[in-house]
C-alpha cells in the first residue's frame, strides 16, 4: 500500500501548519499554481503507522548482522546522534556568524587535528558531503598541483582494475583519461605493468590499501616510489580506513592526498544511503588546494578560512561547509573511543574477517586468496558450487535473508567470478559470526540437497525476488493515480 | 573498549581458530616499517556520561537566536513526527537498498518520495535526491550537456545564489564546461530577457532559470523557458520546494516547461543544522531519465506478482559503468529524504500551501517594517517569495554585529557579491516567525541605526572628516 492509496480528498492535519491563510494580492496570476501538488491527503496516525511499517520491512544494522564488503557496517552508537541533534546544532542557521557557533566550530576544529593524526596528513577539509565528492576533491587537488607547475601534459589517472567504480568515474568528472592497471595472481598491483603504465602523462595512482580485495598491497612502497619518480601523486581511496586504523597511517604509505569515508570508519549511520561525509586529508604539497571552507584557531577563537587565505583551493563543494551533522556525529564517536579505542578498531576488525574466514574454510567454502592473510575483510568465490548445483552467489546471498542475515557485497570486486566481499567490523561478537558461518553451511547443504530452494530464495521477506527487467523495461518511477 | 564485544576468552579461541598467537600476527603482511604509529592528537577517550557534558556545554556556549536568514536554507516548523520516524534504527542503521527484497522499507519511501517530488514540480520523474542544491545544480548542468551533445556553454544569471555559481563552477570546470554569466535588472532584481536574449546560443546547452532567485524575486519563467525552448536550449529550473506550492511549477512553465528543476530539499523537514546534511532534489522530463545522475528507483513485480521496489537504470551509475557513467555519486541523502518524504505526507497540499503563504506574508511585514526606518530601503519594485533586499545607510556587517548581540541574527550581508547594489543585505522571514520578533528586530534596527546615525563609530568619523 502507498501512502497515496491511503489519501482522500480535503483531509488536513491542522496542528502541522499556519492557522491562518493569508491572502496572496501581491503575486501576479501568472506566477502562482494552478492546481495544488497532489501530495497524499492523510492523517498524523496514518503517516505514523505507514511509515513505521515500512521502516519493519528493512533491514538494518541494528536489527541484523550487515556484513556488506567495502561498506563497513558497524554499530552507529546512540550517543552520536542525541549529541549531535542538540537544538543549539539544529538551529543555527549555516550563515549566522561565527560568534554565535564557536562550541561547533571548536568540535570541527578537533575533529580535522584527529583526521590528521589518524590518516599521517598535514591538513584535512571536512567540507566534501560524500566519498565519492571525497574522490572528486582529492582528484581535483591533484589536477590543481599540476596546473600551478604548468605541468599540463598529465592527462591520465591510473586506477588498479579492482577498484571501486566511483574511481574511474571520479577520473573522468576531472577530466582525466583513465588506464587499468592489472592484479597479479596473488591480488597485489602488477608492479611491473605499473612501471610500464607510468610516464610523463601520469597525474597520479588512485588506491586502495588493503584492496578491494582485502589484502594489504605489499608492494605499497614499490608503487609509491614509482608514481613518484614519474612526477605522478598517490591517491588514498579511505573505503577501507577501517581496516588500518590506529595501525598503519596512509602518509607513511606515501599517499599525497586521502579521502576518509565517516559514514564507514567514524561510524556516522548509512540512512539507507546517506547522507554521508567524505573528508579529504592531504600532505604538504597539496595543502594550498584544499576545498574550502576549512577551520582555523587562534588564541582559542575558531573561524573559516575561504577564499582571501586559500586562494589555490579547488573552491568550494557544497553550498555551505559540509554534512555538519554527520560530522559532529564523527567528532562524538571519536571521543567516545579515544586513543586507545582507535588502536583497537582495525585489531578487532581484522580478527573478526581472519576468524570468519578460517571458520568458513573449515566448514567447505573456497576463499579467492587463500594464502593472503584477510584485512577487515575477505573473498568467499562460489564457482565451484555454480558448476556443481548451478546455485550462484546470487541466490546464496538471497537465500541468507531468509535465515536473518543481510547478504554481503556480492560480484564486486569484478575480478573474482561468483563472489561475496564479507566485511564482519569490529563491533560483531564472536556468537554473530559463528551464527551466520552456521547459515551459510546451512545454505551449502541446502544447495546440494534441493537447489531449486536457494535458487528461489528468499521466502520470507515481505516480497519474493523482484524483477529487476521489467523495472528497467517498463520504466515505473512515480506513481500515477489515473 | 567501546562497542567491542568481544572477551579476553573469546579472542584466545579466535586466535587458536585462525592459528596465530596474537592479533598483532594479524597484521604481519604490513611492513614492519610501516607499522604501529602512535596517536599524538586523538585524545584520550571518555564516557557517554562525559561527552554528554561536553557536546551540551558546547551547545549551550553557541546559544540560540532569532533567525531571519535564508539565502538557501531555511527554518520551518518540523512536525515531531518526522524525526522521531526518520531516526528509527530501521532507517537510520540501514545501507543502501542493494538487496531489494530486504530493503522494501527504503525503497518504498524512497519511490513516494520520486512521486511527491515530480508532483511539486510538475515534471515526470525523479530520481532518489543528491548531496544538496548547489551540487545538485552542478550535476544538472552536466546532465544537460550530455543532452546537448557538441554544447558545452551554459547561461548562469547572477540572480542565483553566489555560493552555487560557485560550487557549480568547482565541479564542471574541469570537463570543459563554460559557464556565461548574465547579469540583472537593478530595478526589478530579476533576469529580464532583454539580457538573456543578448547572449550567443552557439554552442549553449541549457538557460538556469531560478524561482525565486537569491533576492527572493520572482522570475519571468514563462518568457525566459520560451525563449530557450526557440533557440534549441534546455531549461533547467532552480526552484525552492516550499514555494512550490504556490508557485507555477517548472513543468508548467511556458509553453512547453521546464527540462530539468533542481534545488535544495533542506526546508522540507530538515533542520537548519548548522549546513548540512540537507539533499538536493533533480525531477526531469521522462526523455532525459538516462541523462540523470544518481540513483532511481523503480516499481516493479516479484516472482509471485506481488508489486514490489528495486534500484533501477543502474547501468547508468558508477559501479556498472565506472569511467563512462554519468556521475561518480553513489548515494542518495536517504536519511533526509526519509525526513523529506514524511514531511511532504504530513503537510499535504494543503499544510504546504499555508506554510508557503505564512512565509510570503511574513516577510512581507518583516520588509515593510523595516523599510520604514530611516536609512533602511527596500530594493526591487518586483514579486517575491519570502526573502527580500534591504539597502542600508550602513555597513551591513557591522549592523549585524549589533543585532546579533540582541539575539537576532538578522540577515546576509550581500556587499562582497553584488557590490554594485551598494550595502545591503538578504533578509527573510518563514512562517517560524512571530509578529512580536518581527516588531522587535524593528525596535532593535531602528535604535542601532539612528544611534549609529547620531553617534557613529570612530573609524567612520575619522574617514568621514577626512
Amino acid at each position: 500500500m502507498l501512502i497515496f492509496e491511503l489519501s482522500k480528498p480535503t483531509r488536513k492535519n491542522i496542528s502541522q501548519s499556519p492557522r491562518e491563510e493569508p491572502e496572496i494580492t501581491d503575486i501576479p496570476e501568472a506566477h502562482l499554481r494552478e492546481h495544488p501538488p497532489a501530495l497524499p491527503e492523510v492523517s498524523e496516525l496514518q503517516v505514523v503507522r505507514h511509515y513505521t511499517r515500512l521502516s519493519q520491512s528493512n533491514f538494518s544494522i541494528d536489527t541484523h548482522f550487515y556484513p556488506l564488503g567495502s561498506c563497513t557496517m558497524k554499530y552507529n552508537p546512540r550517543a552520536c546522534n542525541k549529541y549531535a541533534m542538540l537544538p543549539e546544532f539544529l538551529m543555527r542557521h549555516p550563515q549566522s556568524a561565527v560568534a554565535t557557533g564557536q562550541g561547533f566550530l571548536q568540535c570541527l576544529y578537533e575533529l580535522q587535528e584527529i583526521l590528521k593524526d589518524v590518516t599521517g596528513m598535514k591538513g584535512v577539509s571536512l567540507t566534501p558531503l560524500a566519498g565519492a565528492q571525497g574522490e572528486f576533491a582529492g582528484v581535483a587537488m591533484i589536477r590543481a598541483y599540476h596546473d600551478s607547475r604548468d605541468d599540463h601534459v598529465r592527462d591520465e589517472i591510473l586506477v588498479p582494475d579492482a577498484a571501486h567504480g566511483t574511481n574511474p568515474a571520479t577520473a573522468t568528472m576531472c577530466g582525466y583519461k583513465v588506464r587499468e592497471i592489472p592484479t597479479d595472481a596473488k591480488g597485489d598491483v602488477d608492479v611491473e605493468a605499473l612501471r610500464v603504465a607510468v610516464g610523463p602523462q601520469t597525474a597520479g595512482l588512485m588506491l586502495t590499501n588493503p584492496s578491494t580485495l582485502g589484502i594489504f598491497e605489499g608492494h605499497i612502497q614499490k608503487i609509491a616510489d614509482i608514481v613518484h619518480q614519474a612526477g605522478g601523486l598517490l591517491y588514498y581511496d579511505g573505503a577501507n580506513l577501517n581496516a588500518i586504523v590506529g595501525k598503519v597511517k596512509p602518509g607513511d604509505m606515501g599517499f599525497d592526498v586521502i579521502h576518509m569515508n565517516l559514514h564507514k570508519t567514524f561510524s556516522t549511520p548509512h540512512g539507507g544511503g546517506g547522507p554521508g561525509a567524505g573528508p579529504v586529508g592531504v600532505n604538504d604539497r597539496l595543502l594550498p588546494f584544499l576545498p574550502i571552507p576549512i577551520v582555523t584557531e587562534e588564541g582559542g577563537d575558531y573561524r573559516w578560512l575561504a577564499e582571501q587565505e586559500l586562494p589555490q583551493s579547488i573552491g568550494r563543494l557544497s553550498a555551505s561547509m559540509g554534512n555538519a551533522g554527520v560530522l559532529l556525529r564523527a567528532y562524538i564517536y571519536a571521543r567516545l573511543l579515544g586513543k586507545e579505542g582507535m588502536n583497537r578498531v582495525a585489531e578487532f576488525a581484522t580478527l573478526n574477517a581472519n576468524y570468519l574466514m578460517a571458520q568458513l574454510r573449515t566448514r567447505g567454502f573456497d576463499m579467492a586468496y587463500p594464502t593472503r592473510r584477510a584485512a577487515h575483510e575477505f573473498i568467499v568465490t562460489f564457482k565451484n558450487l555454480k558448476e556443481q548445483t548451478g546455485v550462484i552467489a546470487m541466490d546464496v546471498a538471497k537465500r541468507l535473508l531468509d535465515k536473518g542475515y543481510h547478504a554481503p557485497t556480492v560480484y564486486f570486486p569484478l575480478l573474482v567470478p561468483e563472489c561475496f566481499l564479507i566485511e564482519p567490523t569490529e563491533t560483531e561478537s564472536k556468537q554473530e559470526l559463528d551464527g551466520f558461518t552456521d547459515a551459510l553451511v546451512e545454505i551449502l547443504e541446502e544447495a546440494q540437497r534441493d537447489p531449486e530452494l536457494v535458487k528461489s530464495g528468499p521466502h520470507t521477506t515481505t516480497v519474493t525476488r523482484l524483477d529487476e527487467v521489467k523495472a528497467a523495461r517498463e520504466l515505473d518511477v512515480a506513481w500515477d493515480n489515473e | 573498549m567501546p562497542f567491542i564485544p568481544h572477551t579476553e576468552s573469546e579472542i584466545r579461541e579466535m586466535l587458536d581458530v585462525i592459528g596465530v598467537d596474537s592479533i598483532d600476527d594479524l597484521f604481519d603482511e604490513i611492513p614492519e616499517a610501516l607499522r604501529a604509529q602512535v596517536l599524538s592528537l586523538v585524545p584520550e577517550g571518555i564516557n557517554e556520561m562525559e561527552i554528554a557534558r561536553v557536546m551540551t556545554e558546547r551547545a549551550n556556549k553557541d546559544g540560540l537566536y532569532t533567525n531571519f536568514i535564508g539565502g538557501g536554507a531555511y527554518e520551518h516548523h518540523i512536525p515531531a513526527v518526522v524525526w522521531e520516524l526518520t531516526t528509527r534504527g530501521e532507517f537510520y542503521s540501514a545501507y543502501t537498498p542493494y538487496q531489494a527484497e530486504a530493503s522494501q522499507g527504503t525503497l518504498q519511501l524512497l519511490y513516494e518520495f520520486q512521486t511527491m517530488m515530480a508532483r511539486l514540480t510538475g515534471l515526470e520523474v525523479s530520481n532518489a535526491s543528491l548531496y544538496d542544491g548547489a551540487s545538485a545544480l552542478a550535476e544538472a548542468v552536466l546532465a544537460a550537456v550530455r543532452a546537448k551533445k557538441n554544447a558545452n556553454k551554459v547561461l548562469m544569471p547572477s540572480t542565483i545564489a553566489p555560493v552555487y555559481r560557485q560550487v557549480v563552477n568547482t565541479i564542471v570546470r574541469n570537463q570543459g564546461i563554460e559557464l556565461i554569466d548574465l547579469s540583472f535588472s537593478e530595478v526589478g532584481g530579476h533576469t529580464p530577457l532583454e539580457i538573456v536574449s543578448q547572449h550567443t546560443t552557439d554552442d549553449v546547452a541549457a538557460l538556469v532559470v531560478p524561482q525565486p532567485n537569491y533576492f527572493g524575486v520572482l522570475e519571468d519563467v514563462d518568457a525566459l523557458t520560451d525563449w530557450a525552448h526557440d533557440h534549441g536550449l534546455l531549461v533547467i529550473g532552480v526552484v525552492n520546494p516550499i514555494a512550490m506550492a504556490l508557485l507555477e511549477p517548472p513543468g508548467h512553465w511556458g509553453e512547453h516547461g521546464a527540462d530539468i528543476a533542481v534545488g535544495e530539499g533542506q526546508p522540507l523537514g530538515a533542520p537548519l543544522s548548522s549546513g548540512g546534511p540537507y539533499f538536493g532534489f533533480m525531477c526531469a522530463k521522462q526523455k532525459l531519465i538516462r541523462q540523470m545522475p544518481g540513483r532511481i528507483v523503480g516499481r516493479t513485480v516479484d516472482t509471485k506478482g506481488k508489486p514490489g521496489f528495486t534500484l533501477t537504470l543502474q547501468a547508468r551509475e558508477q559501479h556498472i559503468r565506472r569511467s563512462k557513467a554519468t556521475s561518480n555519486i553513489c548515494t542518495n541523502q536517504g536519511l533526509i529524504v526519509t525526513a523529506a518524504t514524511i514531511y511532504m505526507a504530513l503537510l499535504g497540499p494543503d499544510g504546504l500551501r499555508r506554510v508557503a503563504l505564512k512565509c510570503h506574508a511574513n516577510t512581507k511585514r518583516l520588509l515593510s517594517s523595516l523599510a520604514k526606518i530611516e536609512g533602511v530601503e527596500k530594493l526591487f519594485d518586483r514579486p517575491f517569495f519570502h526573502e527580500g533586499v534591504l539597502r542600508l545607510t550602513q555597513d551591513p556587517a557591522a549592523i549585524l554585529r549589533a543585532l546579533e548581540a540582541q539575539g537576532i541574527v538578522g540577515g546576509i550581508d550581500l556587499s562582497q557579491h553584488y557590490p554594485q547594489l551598494g550595502q545591503t543585505m538578504l533578509v527573510c522571514a518563514t512562517e517560524t516567525r512571530t509578529d512580536s520578533e518581527i516588531d522587535a528586530y524593528e525596535t532593535h534596527l531602528e535604535r542601532i541605526m539612528s544611534r549609529r546615525r547620531l553617534d557613529p563609530p570612530c573609524a567612520q568619523k575619522i574617514a568621514g572628516s577626512g
